[in-house]
């Protein structure tokens, strides 16, 4: 039986991982699946900390969240879609226009 | 259990008739012609069949859906808000040039307002952690795409892939916080988060970090420093009316769901001493960190706004500005504190609406939102500057005008309790902001416009809607005992 500690510390890993590829990526797809990465780890917890107290509050709250990052996705990449219309390239570096 | 149910959907009607006038919208979308201005009328008609529905609210404290949401005195107030500032804006985007290219696809632009308009009015009631998330998304995601909607244009993506990306990101962060609470105090509704707490827990080190990430999304959608990145860039690239939404609508919405949800969960209910003062747990001094958010917000906000050129940035760092004053009335916490958070969202909804709305009018005529080009403006278009002016000078907190009243009540609450150092920060800052307000006054009346001199005619419509904003603006400036008295009545929560 693996404690529930190592769970929390596997998703803090996991989310560290997103915020870092979040940060340095230049990417706007790769920036998305970082902030992806990121809501997954939030689910293991909320999965861990509902296995070890017993109900189902945590559970049912990853359902919700699954499907507030797959509409996030499906609008975050349709707006990718418009910028590449508009500047053919998806690297945020480049897109500069509105600055201080 | 169904009881609970069938009495809660009785309370729940404003956000049904919300989510019907979205529906209606859609199909109206299918049937209608789409040259003509219709569909905003019907989403106008739902809006104020929603708004008299909130009204029916009035007086009712009590919890629905079992704890997720309270429809209480709190909540009305700042539905009444939320609906003042939508209805503002359909009227805003009937007269929008800018949104003409995209007259086709009005449809889609209203039933993405209606799920915002959803989102925040469970963003006002919300007592779950889960539905907080939840209505906290609802909006941002309409939001994202609204950002956007003027797609062809190149800063309207821009400003749309930088506003998700920061709030994608923020929410993230937002909810890993949720979670974290979730985990040790093992309740999910903010009053058992508030039991467990003042049981005593044994990790207050996750507590903190919780309650840091949770202020982090919640800092973002205000957009205080220093999570305020995004928002110049958004209100510059988004379209008048959206930007107008967001200044409003969407930051007084994340203010009162802030409010509830750390008055509720984060104060120790059980050694109240003076009455309307809130204690704080042991040891957990959240509010010294809100406190140098707002005076960041505040310094930050008026000293980068100075240089702008653009009307639309220069009013984004002015709301960064005001986040930080409607953030320092909370920070005292006391119910003073919150009157005064009450009065200025009221105040500031006119005010900021109107600057907004005279900048759209102008970018109507004149193409143009650069400060620079308004050179002359005064002797052609006379009295859309002088309310201009009065909006200004209202954003600056001068007599006689709504803006001076709700500066007066923030900074009296926090003299009162006692934060001198910020409210002199937040007198200073307030001398600076007058330098930019300022600016824009001059550029309309002290220069002779160089060359075109014909007056700029407005139809009589577009007039009628500057005076539905400069009316109020003027008005409470004088006359501002029933808002006081309003704002005093709605200081009930649920609970509390």
């Amino acid at each position: 039986m693996i404690i529930t500690s190592w769970y929390l510390a596997l998703s803090a890993v996991l989310f560290s991982i997103g915020v870092i590829g979040v940060l340095t990526r230049k990417n706007a797809i790769v920036i998305l699946m970082s902030v992806e990465i990121m809501l997954n780890a939030v689910n293991l917890t909320l999965v861990s900390f509902s296995a070890e107290m017993g109900d189902v509050h945590g559970q049912i709250i990853v359902f919700f969240s699954l499907c507030v990052a797959a509409a996030e996705v499906a609008v975050g990449l349709a707006i990718i879609i418009a910028i590449y219309r508009n500047n053919l390239t998806v690297d945020i570096s480049k897109i500069n226009l509105l600055r201080w | 259990m169904v009881e609970n149910i069938l009495n809660s959907i009785g309370h729940f009607y404003p956000e049904i008739s919300i989510v019907v006038t979205l529906c209606v919208v859609i199909i109206a979308d299918l049937l209608l012609k789409r040259e003509n201005h219709t569909i905003s009328w019907i989403f106008l008609a739902g809006l104020t069949v929603t708004g008299l529905l909130v009204l029916q609210q009035t007086g009712l404290n009590t919890s629905i859906f079992h704890d997720m949401a309270a429809v209480d005195p709190f909540a009305v107030f700042f539905k009444v808000i939320l609906i003042i500032a939508s209805l503002f804006i359909v009227l805003f985007s009937i007269n929008s040039r800018e949104l003409d290219p995209y007259k086709s696809r009005l449809g889609e632009y209203y039933m993405l307002i209606a799920g915002m308009i959803l989102g925040m009015f469970l963003m006002v009631g919300s007592t779950n952690l889960l539905l907080i998330y939840l209505a906290f998304e609802m909006t941002s995601i309409c939001s994202y795409v609204l950002a956007g909607f003027t797609k062809r244009a190149l800063k309207s993506a821009e400003g749309s892939i930088k506003y998700i990306m920061y709030g994608a990101v923020s929410s993230g962060i937002m909810l890993y916080g949720i979670s974290l609470l979730i985990g040790i105090t093992a309740a999910t509704d903010i009053y058992g988060v508030n039991a467990s707490l003042a049981a005593g827990i044994d990790q207050p080190m996750i507590l903190y970090i919780a309650i840091l990430m949770i202020i982090v999304g919640i800092g973002f959608k205000i957009a205080v420093v220093p999570f305020h990145f995004w928002a110049p860039d958004v209100y510059e690239g988004a379209p008048i009316t959206i930007t107008a939404f967001l200044a409003v609508a969407s930051k007084i919405a994340a203010v009162a769901l802030m409010i509830r949800l750390f008055k509720v969960s984060f104060m120790d209910t059980a050694s109240v001493q003076i009455i309307g003062d809130w204690p704080i747990f042991e040891g957990l001094n959240w509010n010294m960190l809100l406190a140098f958010m707002a005076a960041l917000a505040m310094i930050a906000g008026n000293l980068t706004a100075l240089k702008q050129d653009n009307i639309k940035r220069m009013l984004a760092y002015s709301s960064i500005a005001h986040a930080g004053y409607i953030l320092m009335g909370f920070v005292v916490l006391t119910d003073e504190g919150i009157t005064a958070i009450m009065i200025y969202v009221f105040m500031y909804l006119f005010m900021n609406l109107g600057a907004f709305y005279v900048a759209m009018l102008f970018s109507n005529k004149l193409n143009t939102e650069s400060i620079e080009k308004y050179k002359g403006l005064g002797f052609r278009a006379p009295m859309e500057c002088i309310a201009m002016t009065v909006f200004l000078i209202a954003l600056t907190g001068l007599p006689p005008t709504a803006g001076f009243i709700a500066k007066l009540y923030i900074f009296g609450a926090a003299i009162s309790a006692g934060w001198i150092w910020l409210v002199l920060i937040a007198g200073i800052t307030t001398v600076i902001s007058l330098f930019y307000y300022i600016r824009v006054v001059k550029n309309m009346f002290f220069f002779k416009s160089d060359g075109i001199s014909e007056p700029l005619v407005f139809d009589a419509g577009s007039k009628v809607i500057l005076f539905m904003l400069l009316i109020p603006v003027l008005l409470f400036g004088i006359y501002f005992t029933p808002i006081i008295e309003f704002a005093r009545y709605s200081l009930k929560m649920f609970g509390m």
